[in-house]
């Protein structure tokens, strides 16, 4: 097994197909997506695949180390073509092709229109430990 | 074994020790000692005085150690340096423990954590679970607290204010692992409630459990936010919120009003509606005006401006808002609900989704979310 981080991006990735803000989709629709990402959590549960998911908010700083004594820099409010991670789900998977399965799956939550985003997830392996050889 | 007859006892057995002269982190030692011995005894031999067996023990097991350490350190010197046993056990005052663990020495989550250690009997392992944090993260920092409070004298005078806000941080905390922290929170505060006749204590009570009543309809069945106004009533736990109106009752007669009791008043309000419609916004304008007086702080101003927009419209509830940080957490929030209430869709449109932008949870952001897509939806329809 091998564990993989699917990243989701509030901005940064490249444009989704049903590239539509959230606040205009109906309201069910929103219903439906965050239903969507809930049943999916739940079903690699069942398929035990899954390990961990968080969402993130918008709202971040980056900060950088000054100099000893200086406060550190923030760039306070977050120019519009900054990357913004909106979330992960790690999942432990047998092979890359099912990491790149479930990546795909999670991309087609249904959107405006209920019609799959098809947004662009980033998926990044973890460092694992070498499997011990008995040679 | 009564896992909950445990959890009142531990308290009040610390407390007995430390009296009888132990530092405060041995004698939690001890009775956790006490309490592992307890799981191996009580199950084929259950004592007729629970309370007293535990003291026994914890006290020998201090003794043990006290010797043990003892002797590690001066091997030629006996055990004189015994500690003298303090005055009798009837004095049982646990009130002491709960002071000592909201020192002001201790940073909130420090306190939080030995609080719900020391005097609420939970396991390190259920705090961390409850905190979202790993089991060895909370070790740490509960005996870092430990230290931190060593060498404090126990018979100071506590300061109430600061255990209340210790145990209004627990109970907003909330409920995630198997330990439900609003009730735990609830449970602490009736114990010291029973233990002090403070105003404020029988407040923050009352407070707890109106809240706590209308926790079942807060939420829907799939996790989403249910705002006050679209609530099932029925939901609500009527034996909860009499008993925290009879409490309220109680302190409020004794006409030394605080925060805590003017919030439960107002909660108090809005349990007592059984329609949104019946709430009497009237009477719980004038609670916030009690509020802002007593604490001035922004956060009840903001709701105060919600509770006017209901009351006098929502044009005063806007120039209620006047003067107040726009950065405040849900400030956007409520300037987008009063626009809504005024008619202006797409202004509150817009601020529904700046709102979620900068939403403190899950379920909030997509709350906020909904309110935008719900207007947005309207507005091209």
């Amino acid at each position: 097994m091998a564990k993989y981080l699917l990243l989701k991006h509030y901005r940064g990735a490249p444009a989704a197909v049903n590239d539509v803000p959230m606040d205009q989709w109906e309201p069910e629709e929103v219903t439906a997506h965050i239903q969507y990402m809930r049943d999916f959590a739940a079903r690699l549960e069942g398929t035990g695949e899954y390990v961990d998911g968080q969402a993130l908010s918008p709202e971040g700083t980056f900060v950088r180390s000054d100099g000893e004594g200086r406060p550190p820099i923030t760039d306070g409010p977050f120019a519009e073509t900054k990357d913004l991670i909106a979330g992960w789900m790690v999942i432990d998977v047998e092979t890359y092709e099912r990491a790149i399965e479930l990546a795909g799956e999670l991309s087609a939550a249904p959107g405006a229109g209920g019609k799959p985003i098809h947004e662009w997830l980033e998926l990044r392996p973890f460092y694992a430990e070498l499997p011990t050889t008995t040679e | 074994m009564n896992d909950s007859l445990l959890r009142e006892l531990v308290p009040s057995v610390i407390g007995v020790l430390v009296r009888r002269g132990a530092d405060f982190a041995a004698a939690e030692d001890a009775v956790q000692d006490a309490l592992v011995e307890a799981v191996r005894v009580w199950p084929d031999n259950p004592p007729r005085d629970p309370k007293g067996w535990l003291v026994t023990v914890a006290w020998r097991k201090f003794l043990d150690a006290a010797r043990a350490d003892t002797s590690r350190r001066h091997r030629e010197v006996r055990v004189e340096r015994e500690p003298v046993p303090g005055p009798s056990e009837s004095v049982d005052d646990p009130l002491q423990l709960y002071f000592l663990c909201a020192h002001p020495s201790l940073t909130p989550a420090s306190a939080v954590a030995l609080t719900l250690r020391a005097v609420g009997g939970l396991t390190t392992r259920q705090i961390a679970q409850a905190y979202l944090v790993p089991e060895a993260t909370m070790a740490q920092r509960i005996s870092r607290a430990k230290r931190t409070v060593s060498g404090v004298r126990f018979d100071q005078p506590g300061d109430v204010a600061t255990v209340l806000r210790v145990l209004y941080l627990v109970f907003n905390e909330g409920y995630s692992g198997d330990v439900d922290l609003a009730a735990e929170a609830i449970r602490l505060t009736r114990q010291l409630a029973a233990g002090t006749s403070h105003e404020e204590v029988a407040g923050l009570l009352a407070l707890m459990l109106l809240h706590h009543a209308r926790r079942p309809a807060r939420t829907g069945p799939d996790g989403r936010l249910v705002p006050l106004a679209e609530q099932d009533r029925s939901l609500w736990n009527t034996r909860l919120i009499a008993e925290g109106v009879d409490v309220l009752q109680a302190a409020l007669a004794r006409d030394r009003l605080g925060e805590f009791q003017a919030q439960a008043a107002i909660a108090a309000l809005h349990a007592d509606a059984r329609t949104a419609e019946e709430t009497d916004w009237v009477q719980i304008v004038e609670w916030y005006d009690e509020l802002v007086r007593l604490t001035d702080s922004p956060v009840a101003r903001l709701n105060r401006a919600v509770a006017v927009g209901e009351a006098d419209g929502p044009r005063a509830g806007l120039a209620a808002l006047a003067g107040l940080d726009p950065a405040l957490p849900r400030h956007t929030a409520v300037v987008a609900y009063l626009h809504e209430r005024d008619g202006d869709l797409v202004t509150a449109a817009r601020l529904y989704a700046e709102a979620a932008r900068s939403a403190p949870s899950l379920p909030e952001r997509d709350h906020l979310t909904r309110q935008a897509a719900r207007l947005n939806s309207q507005l091209r329809g």
